[in-house]
Parts: C-alpha cells; structure tokens; sequence
C-alpha cells in the first residue's frame, strides 16, 4: 500500500499542485509506485486512482503513454543505450551490439540472473558523450556517457557483487 | 441567441450563429463535409483530419482597418497555404470555404489511404458493412488500390471484450477516440482509454469490472468502423438485411424513441425476428441515446415461454381452451360480480388497454386499481412540467430539485440529461438518504432519514415561506441545516424549476405526501404552469403517467381488496409473483398475460395477449409526453392485443367497446379525457427536422442511430399551464421519528431488476 | 568582458552553488525587478532586447508574455526543459552548470506576468538534474528569493519541479501542458495559445531554458547592451549543441550569425579522418539535410539565414554529416525516431511515419526499388500541412530534402532500376 509506505512522499507531491488539479500528480505517484517492484503493478494503479479520484484506466493510460514506466517485471537494471542518430554517427549501433555479445543476450532481453535488461533507446541529451547509456532502477536514474564495452561491463560486475552473485 | 455571421461554402450562401463549427454551417445547408473524430454531440478534437478543407478569409487592410477590394470591387479573398479542420474552426465573417477543389478531394484520398493503410479491410464479415463511414467515404473519396504492402499490415486481437456487452477488434479501430470521449464526456464513466502511443495506440480498459457502463451500447453507435460490436448483435445480421420498425422503450418511464431492426429468420421459421435495438432521434427525450437496458431488453418478445393459448381451470387443472369459451366465462363471471369487479392493471400496458379496462370496470359498477405504491400522478396533471419542456434547454437559469430517486437507475437518460444540465450550470439540488452518483454535480445535496423526504420537501417550503405546517420532530434540525436553507433558496430564485420525485423508500402513504410536498414547492414559489417548470414523477413503469391520466389509482389496502373481490381481473401485473404475501385470488381470478406468472398459476382464467413489440399503442412518459408505438414483428399466434381482449368482454356484457383499431381508442380517450383532447394518431406522427441532423446518408456525422420520421409525440398541458389555478393542500404527515443511525432494510430500485420484461434476455443475466 | 552569458560555468565551476552566483551579480536582476518595476516595464525591455525563443520556434519572448491574457487569473510560467530533439544538449548543460540564471530568469518571467507558481517540465531521463534542481529552489526560498512577501513588497513566487516520462512530443507545448496536467501528452488543438488558455486553462507562459536564461543578464545590463550581441533580427547568443561526425563534439555558445564553418571547423576542429563534410542538419533530427556547399558552409545561422539554404535553424543543434555516411540509412534513423515518438493523435503522422519506417527499413536493407523510394517521396508529401502538430511535418524534413538533394545516395542503394518485383507485390494487396 503507497498511502502506507509514503504518506511523506505522497503528500510532498500533492502539495506540488493546485488542490482542485490532483490529477497532475500521476506522473510522480507512477515512479513512486515503480520503486517497489520496478514496474507499475495493477493495484498500484487503482491504489492511485483511488488517491486522485480517477478511474484506473486513466492512471494506465498515463503508464501506456509513457516509455519510463513499465507495466510488467523486467530487470533491476535497466540499461538503456542511446542508438538515435547523432550517437549512432558515433558507434552506438556497435557498441551496443558488442555489450550484448558480451552479456551474452540480445537487446529487449534479460540476463538469466534477471539483474539487466538491455534497450536501445532515442536521444538522451548525450549525444557527445557517445557511446552513453542510461540506467534505470529503483533507485533512480543515471547517465553514464563516453563509455567503452569495458566500462560498461565493469558497471554490470559491480551491480553482480552488490547482488552478491559474483 | 448570438450574432449571426455570414460565409460562403462552396458557391452557397449561409448565416450562422457566431461560434458555429464550419462542418455544422455547411451541414445547415446539405453540405456533407466527411468526419470520423467529429460528433455533434461531443468537443471537437481536430483528430482524424479527415474534415480538411480549403478555407478563405477576406484581406483587412492594416491601416484602415477596411477590408481589401479586388478590381471588380469584391472583397479580396486569402487562403490560407494549408488545408484546415471544418471541425474544429468557427465560422468568421466573410470566409469562403470550398469543400470540393481537387486539392481538397486529393487531401481526403491521403487520408484514407494513410487511414487504411493499417485497416483489415475484413468489409465481408464486418458487422458494420453496409452501414459503415470508413467504407462508405473509400467509396466516395478513398484511393482505388492499397500502395501499402499486405504483408506489412499490423495484425491484432480481432475479439476483445471489453466487458460483457461490448466487444473490440483492435485491427478495426482507427483511433478516432469517440467511445472514450463519450463515455468521459457523456457518460461521465472513463472505463476505456487510449494505452501505448503512435501506431500502437489502442483501446483498452483497466477499470473493474471493464466497460460495464449504463449507456455502453452507443458508443457502438458513434463507433465510424466495426470496431465496437455489442455482444447482441455480434455476427447477428448484415445491416443492409435489417427492416426498421419505430416504437418507444417500455423500460422505464422515459419513453426513449426506439428503432427495431428486424428479418425473417429460417430458425424462427422463416419469421420476422427483432436483431437489434437502435436509438430513434429525439431531441426532446433521448436525443440519439438509449441506456444498455432499453437496448438489450428486447428477448422476452421471442421468449419460447409466451403463452399461446387461453387457459381455464378444470377440476383444479388449468387447460387449455378457446378463446370463445374462455371470454364467456370471463364475462360470465364479472356480470355477477357487478360492483364486485376489481381490476389490476400496470402501467406496462398502453393508454388505450388501461382505457377500455377503465371503461369496462365503471361501466360494470367495479374498481379499478393501478399496481403500483407510487402516488402523485394526479398532481403531475396538474403542476406537471409545462408544454415544450426540455432538459436539452435548462441551464444557469434552471433548478432542478431531485427527491427520492436514484436517477441513474430508475431512469438512465433522464439522468444523463439532468446530468448535462448542471454541466452547463443549472442549480441542481439532490435529496436522497443514501449517495447517489447524480451528487458529483449537484450544487446542493441534501441527506435526510428514511420516511421524512416529504418532511424534508415542507422544511424547504418553510425555509422559504411563513406558513408553517406542524413539522415532526425528526426533521426540525434538517430546517435548521444550512444546506437546506441554501438550496431552497437556489430552487426559489430560479427562474425555471423542476422537480423529479422518485419512490426510494416511499410506501404509498408517504409518496403521497411527498408528492403533495414537492406540489407545494413548486406553486409557493411559482413554478408552474410553464414549460421548463413543474412536477415529474419517476414511474417504475414506463406508462405510469398515462394510467393516471385515464384515472386508474393506486389502491390502499390493495390485498384486502382483492381477498374481498368477487372478481378479480389482473392485467401485466404479478403480485404473488413479486411478493407472495399479495397471492390473493378473490372468489374469480382472470390473469392476461405474456407469461404464466405466479399469479397466472393461481388464476382461474388465463388469456395470452400480444408483446408490445407485435402491436400499435401509446405510451405516456414521466414528461407526459404521448408517444406512439408501431408493430415490429407478427403477433404470437393465439394472442391478441390487451384492449381488444377487454372490448371483447366487453361486447359479451352488451357493452360497445372498440376492438379493432387501436387509433380509435385513442379517438374516444380524446373525447373523455380533458388533458388529451385533441390527440390523434396522426398528430402523434408528426415530425420537424431536428437538429443535429442524423440517420441520413452521411453516418459519419451522427452515427448510425435513426431519424425520427415517424412521429415526436405531443407532451400534454398540464392543468396549471391551461391557467386553472391548483390549490395547495398540505401533507398529513405520518409522524415519522427515526434514531440516528438507525438500521432499516428498504428496496432500491436497480436498473436491471427482475422485471418480467428484462428476466428473459440472457445478456443481461450476469447484470441482475 | 566574460567569454560567456550562459554557459558560465565553463568559467566558473561553482557558480551552481548559490553563494557564488550571488557574489556574481546573482539576483540583483530579480531583486531590481521586484522592488523598482512594474510588470510591464520589464515586458518591454525584454521585447526591446529583441530576445527570440531557443526552444525552436524563435517566436519573440518579450511579445509572448505581452500575450498574456489580464483578464483571466491565475498565471503560470512553465520552463520548458523536455530537450529531446536528438542532437541537442544545452538545457541540460545550463541547468547543470548554472542553475541558478536559469532558475533567476524563470523569477523574473514570473514576476512579469504576476504568475505566483511556475512549473519546470524536465524530460523524465533529466531525474538526476531534477532532484538538483529541487536543492537548489530549496536554497533560494531559504535565502528569501523565492517564497511569501519577496522582498517585502507582497510578491509571492513558488517554482515546482515536474518529470516527464519518456515522450518527445512533450516538449510541444501544448502537449507539455497536458502531461504536466496528469493526462497523455497529445497536442491540444490551437488557437487558443497557452498565453491565453494554458495550464488548467489558465494564461500560461511557456518558454525555453536557454531562453529564460538570457534573462536576467538583460534586465541586469540593458537591452542595448544585450543587442551588441549577435544579428539585426536575430539579437544574442545562442548555444550551438555540435555532434555527429565532428573531431570536438560539445555545447557552443557564439553569438547568433556564427557561420557552419567558423562552428565546425575553427571551434568543432574539423571532421575525424579527414573526410569530406557531406551534409549538415542544424536543427536536430526535425532538419532537413543541408548540403555542405561553401556557400552554405559561409551562411550565419541565425533565424533569417538558414532558410536560404533550405532549412531552419531551430535548436540549432548542428548534426554534421561526412562523406561516410548513407543518406538512406540516416533517414532510416530520423524515421525511426518519429514513428517511436508519434503521439498517434492525428492521422497523417500516427499512419505515416508507420508506413514510412516500413519504406525506410526496407531501402536501408537494400531491398528497395526506386519505385519505394517514390512512394516514400509521396507518402512524406502526403502527410505535409496535414498534422494537428508539427512532430508530424517534422518528421518528413529529412526524408523530402535527403531525396531530393541526394538522390545518387538512394540509386545506389536501390540498385537505380525498376523492379518487376514490386508491381507483383502491389498485384496481391488487396
Ligand atoms: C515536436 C516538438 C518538440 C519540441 N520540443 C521542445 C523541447 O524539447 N524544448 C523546448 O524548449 N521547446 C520544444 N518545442 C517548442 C515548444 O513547442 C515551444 O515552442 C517552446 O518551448 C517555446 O519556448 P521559447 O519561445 O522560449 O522557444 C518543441 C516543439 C515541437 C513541435
Ligand atoms: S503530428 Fe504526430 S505528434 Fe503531432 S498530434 Fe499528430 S500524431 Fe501527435
Ligand atoms: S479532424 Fe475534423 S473530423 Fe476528425
């Protein structure tokens, strides 16, 4: 239950509008929702529904629009290659093809531990810092730019150590 | 009514109201210009951008203001360098539209053919074929052949139900999103929204349960594709196979203008059978809406339970017989009972059966009783909603005072009207014991206990005026709530004010003084007499009104009346049936039935009369307005129509009935009830043009709803509105004194029930 | 002087710490604003500056808030920083780096609008500058320079901070407003404009970052001054996000009429490898391709230039384009783009990048005739000055100008004969 979990951090966000527009606080009640379980589950959507005094099917509506949220399990990390042209110009095409290599998955896919799911995503804002990727999780989001497949690789190591599975 | 503006679309002259959308201007002259997001009905989204056309405005001179004049003097005219929406831009002064050039006609093919580009084109097995925008505007604009590769077509789910009554096909939809911004706009329940994005854009629901929305069926309707399909109608029939038929809902006391659709069928052997159910247009009642009730409540007609033969009692048995035999024992017996006839009827039947009942009873010396612990019909013929009363045209200046009822449930459009009524600002004050869902747009809501609604009618009246009827105790402090006092300020400032009264927890004592109470409110603050003023009741049958008007009356004390009665003769009403406490049979019980009910078990008699549907009759709705009902399908054989069963007793007790045309039943109702003097059949059929114009070869405008052509019905004048003056006579209160919080079991009325006429539909099952 | 307005961190590492804007001059502007001006006063310096929108319209700042409607209350400003135009970078690196001129020129719009709440839109990727953000507004209502009864004079200013999700069209701004509203973020229909029917319905300003952060250093210093930057129409400087195929790929801020070559070859260092340059795209992905004529490589960018050779400047968010690179394969890209980006509301786009993709992939593969890349030609044209926004006519920039001007690109890739085979595949659609 979010209404449990963060009252604090709901009523911060509630706080951020107009009393009479509830409804703008979908957005940030979505990624708080996200932090649990790394994807919007069905009853976190009607919990926020409930919160808002909207139907469910606006709150999904806003999670099938959106490219950040997730409505089913993926990876606790999510690495997100940016492949758009400007990147793309600067090897992001094989860079992202060698790192899958070596994670030994295709893009779209999840490493069997179910630590990484690597996308190839559109501009990130990086685009001269390419090869960069962003990563989403739980906890938030990162960029990591000028990357090399070592770099890269060395980040998913020390994700493996946190996870103690190295 | 604004400033009228004028502009030229193509060649043709026209003033239009400042603010009108181009696509209705052109439409006020027979320009059909193409739409699929667009609906009159809803806010113009500028979507589909199918409605592009070439538009013109004159040159204004900067410095003088002066608009430009070419050589010939006619004003210099500029287009603009790309098409624009006539759905979404207002007529301006001077603009010129042309709807026709070839760049016009080249913008509608790209259209299309970027629309097609992800269609199935399954027309062949599509449901909507024949009756379909997509496909008719390809016809009349579409590109000849697909440059879109087939195999690169995106293939989806082709059945999704989106709840038990409306089913979606994903390849079908082309995203002009009416369903969702009706059931948001409209309906005021957004169970299906858009998920995903782009191309992926596709119609869902998250809600629980799903799209399980009252007025779900229409947006099959509004749907420009065979997108949405109701479970119903589902692969039921080609549209173009389908004959329509008008009649009027039998639901509720609405009176929704209905179109059957029907065909003969090899499994009813080669019989008429109803398909589906349609909105008929009227803007006056339901608009082009019905509720998913109306829609699918149809079945019991073809329901293989009907009775077929007449049936008397032998030796304890009840068996079948003729309808010779049958009528003599029938008349045989209410010759001997004389004064001690008891006549039941509903207001399921129409005018003309409720007349010859009435007229054969008093005829005999015996009583009529109506079956229903509703009172108050009375008053509504004489404080009823004045002549040219319509929802459609209530706003700020309006109140609209709702007591007692559950609109929503007990009479779905009303609900949506009144619903859209306070959206454009009419004071709308609601009084019930428990929430109803009507109080997200009332401006006042009131809560009061069980029992005291008539209490809490007089309070307002009090509130406003000296006299002070002795109130009982339990409503004293509801005098003294603000929220009160506010609203029936509101009520008595506005310049218009209606009240719909309902029976939620009224027993028939109370609804009388609930009725006598809301009567009161609306002289002490003189709302009478006027149209867009008065009394409304919400029926639990949909003609109710109309046996009122004939003079049928709920009768107190109705169980020792028909022990007591030496004949009993009940029509469409099954008390043993809905409370097997009222099984009483008299000394002679004549059921006349679609059904052998409950109480057709116990009767002595038992005659089988036609369903609405296979017959002509009026109604007379909550807004007493009559309305006519034409025959859809071939009667059961072996049954005939109600009033022609009664003139035929009738004529068996020498007395001279009409048996034959129901259209001179009416004739004599108009000679014997003041309030329906001059009603015909005739006058009842006619039509004027409505706007919005729909049901004519341009589906995409309107949907595939029908044009009323034959008849809008005539609403009555009420008693007040003929300048008699209606004397106020207080309420006797029961003295109702109820504990706070105090436990109390009381029947609420749910859109589907039980009702005889609803039970047999299968679809609706699940929803009971 | 400084070398730079905006980008000043680049000078001046800590000025993202309040103290040290402060020490810089920071908040004077404000202060001045707030205690010495009326409203419309600081309207008309603004317009006087003659500062354009970054955000890609270069629509006139000063003439924007003069929109706003008096008659309808409240008013809000919304700092539009959902840059997602792929190629460009500079918001991020101005909120960054020197958040608080950002965050000064956003006050100061407020204040010129009576607006007492302004909303910033950050692109959801931006969560790491957003919570930054959030410390720094934290900061400045501690310091008393945003909050209740500023300065004493009753002028009370709030700043929210808002993430999107994921979706380029948001930085439409209408489109932004609906998404900051709680719904999809699908365009609203225009007219009205945001000044007067924005959010909630309310007088809305809606500017760029970059833009507003021109602000305060004009109402600090003067429009004149302001003025000795850049062009006679196009006034100041401007950040030049450079990448693709260049040796120094970064943010560049020169003033507005700087020429492609000074940008790219004295400050970007020239193309890697010595290849040649092939093309140019100066306004991301929505441009259309520039061939990289002298003539063209000598033209100021700025809003009146670039249109002479075929193009607008934008974000100016220069995308370069070597002689390595297949014109059909970065279509392919850019198409890819949009069909992922459409918001699906319209017709021409939702259908038209879908089909585009199609038509793209397969030339890109190589399995296309020149009948496909006809048809693309058409299908682009067709979805021209139809869409409800302009995602959609942005979308067929590349893809028109790249057929047209690099037509060699495409006959090679498609082998330059017709083909049999396409007529037999349009004999089986139905
Ligand atoms: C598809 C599309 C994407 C846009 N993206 C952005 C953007 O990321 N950032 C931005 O400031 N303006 C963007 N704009 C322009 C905005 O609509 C708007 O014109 C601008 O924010 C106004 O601010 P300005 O006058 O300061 O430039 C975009 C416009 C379109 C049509
Ligand atoms: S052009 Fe594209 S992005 Fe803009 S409204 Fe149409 S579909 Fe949406
Ligand atoms: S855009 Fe006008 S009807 Fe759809």
């Amino acid at each position: 239950m979010l209404t449990e979990k963060y009252p604090e951090e709901i009523r911060t966000i509630l706080a951020k509008y107009p009393s009479d527009q509830k409804r703008s606080a979908v957005m940030p009640l979505l990624y708080l929702a996200q932090r649990e379980q790394g994807y919007v589950t069905k009853q976190s959507m009607s919990e926020i529904a409930e919160i808002l005094g909207i139907s469910s099917t606006d709150v999904a509506s806003i999670v099938g629009f959106y490219t950040l949220y997730y409505d089913e399990a993926g990876g606790k990390y999510h690495l997100q290659v940016c492949t758009d042209l400007p990147c793309a110009l600067r090897g992001a095409d094989e860079f992202l093809e060698n790192l899958c290599q070596n994670l030994g998955i295709r893009v779209g896919e999840t490493t069997p531990d179910g630590l990484v799911t690597v996308e190839a995503v559109m501009c990130l804002a990086g685009c001269d810092k390419a090869p960069m990727f962003q990563v989403q999780s739980g906890d938030g989001l990162t960029y990591h730019e000028n990357q090399t497949v070592e770099s890269a690789m060395n980040l998913v190591k020390s994700w493996r150590k946190e996870e103690g599975r190295a | 009514m604004s400033k009228l503006v004028t502009l030229t679309i193509d060649g043709l002259q026209v003033s239009v109201p400042a603010g009108t959308l181009l696509v209705n201007a052109a439409k006020k002259i027979g320009i059909d210009i193409p739409v699929f997001c667009y609906h009159p009905k809803m806010e113009p989204v500028g979507m589909c951008r199918m409605c592009l056309v070439d538009i013109g405005r004159p040159v204004i001179d900067r410095a003088t203001g002066q608009p430009v004049l070419e050589a010939d003097g006619s004003p210099k005219i500029q287009f603009g360098p790309k098409l624009e929406t006539a759905c979404t831009t207002p007529v301006s002064e001077g603009m010129v539209v042309v709807g026709m050039s070839d760049k016009v006609k080249a913008g509608r093919e790209d259209i299309l053919e970027f629309l097609l580009t992800s269609h199935p084109l399954d027309c062949p097995i599509c449901d909507k074929g024949g009756e379909c925008p997509l496909q008719n505007l390809t016809m009349d604009f579409g590109p000849g052949e697909s440059r879109y590769l087939y195999d690169e077509k995106k293939h989806l789910a082709k059945r999704v139900p989106l709840g038990e009554l409306i089913f979606l096909d994903r390849e079908r939809c082309i995203q002009c999103g009416r369903c969702v911004r009706f059931q948001d706009e409209i309906a005021d329940d957004p169970v299906i929204g858009f998920y995903q994005r782009g191309r992926s854009l596709e119609i869902v629901t998250f809600s629980e349960p799903g799209f399980d929305s009252y007025f779900s069926g229409n947006t099959s309707d509004i749907c420009p594709v065979g997108a949405l399909t109701t479970a119903d109608f589902r692969f039921g029939a080609r549209p173009w196979e389908l004959n329509a038929s008008a009649s009027v809902c039998s639901q509720c006391p609405v009176g929704c203008n209905l179109t059957f659709n029907i065909r003969r069928e090899a499994k009813a052997g080669g019989d008429w059978v109803i398909k589906r159910v349609m909105p008929r247009q009227n803007e006056e009642v339901n608009e082009i809406w019905i509720c998913d009730k109306g829609r699918f409540a149809y079945h019991f007609t073809e329901s293989a339970e009907r009775l077929t033969q007449p049936l008397v009692r032998k030796g304890g048995e009840l068996v079948p017989t003729s309808w010779e035999e049958a009528l003599k024992v029938v008349a045989d017996h209410f010759r001997q009972a004389g004064e001690g006839l008891l006549t039941l009827a509903s207001g399921r039947l129409s005018n003309e059966d409720l007349f010859n009942l009435h007229e054969l009873t008093t005829k005999l010396g015996g009583k009529t009783a109506l079956y229903t612990d509703q009172a108050g019909g009375d008053l509504v013929a004489q404080v009823g909603v004045g002549q040219g009363t319509n929802f459609s045209d209530m706003g700020p200046e309006t109140a609209i005072f709702v007591v007692a009822s559950d609109l929503l449930e007990e009479a779905p459009i009303w609900w949506l009207r009144v619903k859209q009524a306070a959206e454009r600002g009419a004071q709308l004050i609601v009084a019930n014991p428990r929430p109803t869902k009507l109080e997200r747009y009332a401006k006042h809501t009131i809560r009061y206990p069980y029992g005291s609604e008539a209490a809490t009618v007089l309070a307002m009246v009090n509130a406003l005026s000296a006299k002070r009827p002795n109130l009982p105790e339990a409503v004293q402090n509801l005098l003294r709530s603000p929220e009160l006092q506010a609203a029936a300020k509101a009520f008595a400032e506005a310049e218009n004010a209606v009240i719909l009264f309902g029976g939620e927890g009224t027993g028939l004592e109370t609804s009388q003084a609930l009725s006598q109470a809301c009567a009161n409110l609306l002289i002490t603050t003189g709302h009478v007499g006027k149209q867009n003023n008065g009394l409304i009741g919400v029926w639990q049958r949909a003609n109710d009104q109309g046996a009122w008007d004939i003079g049928f009356r709920p009768l107190p004390g109705l169980k020792d009346a028909m022990r007591a009665a030496k004949a009993l003769y009940v029509i469409a009403a099954d008390p043993a049936g809905d409370d097997p406490a009222q099984a009483e049979t008299g000394d002679f019980m004549v059921v006349q039935e679609l059904f052998l009910t409950a109480t057709a078990k116990l009767a002595d008699v038992v005659l089988p009369v036609q369903a609405y549907t296979e017959r002509e009759g009026t109604f007379t709705s909550g807004e007493r307005r009559v309305q006519r009902y034409y025959p859809a399908v071939p009667q059961r054989p072996g049954s005939k129509a109600d009033f022609s069963v009664t003139a035929q007793i009738a004529k068996l007790l020498d007395q001279d009935l009409e048996a034959r045309a129901v259209s001179k039943v009416m004739q004599r109702i108009a000679a014997s009830v003041p309030d329906y003097a001059g009603i015909s059949y005739q006058k009842l059929a006619e039509v004027t043009e409505q706007w919005p114009i729909i049901g004519r070869q341009d589906l995409y405008y309107g949907g595939t709803g029908y044009e009323n052509g034959q008849g809008l019905g005539v609403q009555l004048i009420p008693a007040a509105q003929r300048g008699e003056t209606v004397p106020i006579s207080w309420p006797q209160l029961s003295n109702v004194s109820v504990p706070e919080n105090s436990l109390l079991a009381v029947p609420v009325t749910r859109l589907y029930d039980h009702g005889k006429t609803v039970m047999p539909s299968k679809l609706l099952h699940q929803r009971i | 002087m400084n070398k730079y307005l905006l980008l000043r961190n680049r000078e001046l590492p800590t000025i993202n710490r309040l103290e040290v804007y402060r020490q810089h001059g920071g908040f004077q502007a404000f202060h001045k604003v707030v205690t010495s001006m009326q409203p419309d006063e600081v309207i008309e310096v603004v317009k006087a500056s003659g500062l354009r929108g970054r955000g890609g319209a270069g629509f006139p700042t000063g003439l924007k808030w003069a929109f706003v409607d008096k008659k309808s209350w409240p008013h809000y400003v919304v700092a539009n920083a959902d840059e997602s135009e792929p190629g460009t970078f500079k918001d991020r690196e101005i909120m960054e780096g020197n958040p608080y001129q950002f965050l000064e020129g956003v006050a100061i719009a407020a204040y010129a609008v009576q607006a007492t709440a302004a909303y910033v839109y950050l692109r959801g990727e931006f969560w790491q500058i957003a919570s930054q953000l959030d410390q720094n507004i934290a900061a400045l209502e501690l310091a008393g320079l945003l909050g209740d009864n500023l300065f004493g004079t009753g002028y009370n200013l709030r700043i929210y901070t808002h993430l999107g999700a994921g979706a380029y069209i948001c930085g439409e701004e209408t489109a932004l407003l609906e998404s900051l509203e709680g719904k999809l973020g699908q365009p609203r229909l225009r007219p009205p404009f945001p000044p007067s029917y924005g959010l909630y319905g309310k007088p809305t300003v809606v500017n760029n970052v970059e833009t507003l952060a021109n602000v305060p250093l004009i109402l600090d210093r003067g429009a004149e001054w302001y003025r000795t930057y850049g062009t006679e129409k196009s006034p100041g400087v401007k950040i030049f996000s450079l990448s693709g195929k260049v040796n120094r790929p970064g943010n560049y801020e020169l003033p507005l009429g700087t020429t492609f070559r000074e940008l790219i070859f004295e400050h970007g260092g020239g193309i890697p490898n010595r290849n040649k340059i092939k093309a140019i795209m100066p306004a991301g992905a929505s441009s259309s391709l520039i061939v990289a004529t002298d003539q063209a490589l000598d033209t100021p960018m700025d809003y009146e230039s670039v249109p002479s050779v075929g193009a607008q400047l934008g974000s100016a968010s220069i995308i370069v384009i070597d002689d390595s690179v297949n014109i059909p394969w970065l279509i392919n890209k850019t198409i890819h783009f949009f069909k992922h980006e459409s918001c699906g509301k319209c017709t021409p786009c939702r259908e038209g990048t879908y089909w585009m993709m199609h038509l793209t992939d397969r030339i890109a593969d190589g399995k296309a005739t020149q009948n496909d890349v006809e048809l693309l030609h058409d299908v682009a044209s067709q979805i021209k000055g139809k869409c409800l926004c302009a995602l959609g006519e942005f979308s067929i920039e590349a893809v028109l100008s790249g057929i047209d001007r690099f037509k060699d690109d495409f006959d090679l890739q498609t082998g330059g004969q017709q083909s049999v085979v396409q007529s037999e595949e349009s004999a089986q659609t139905p």
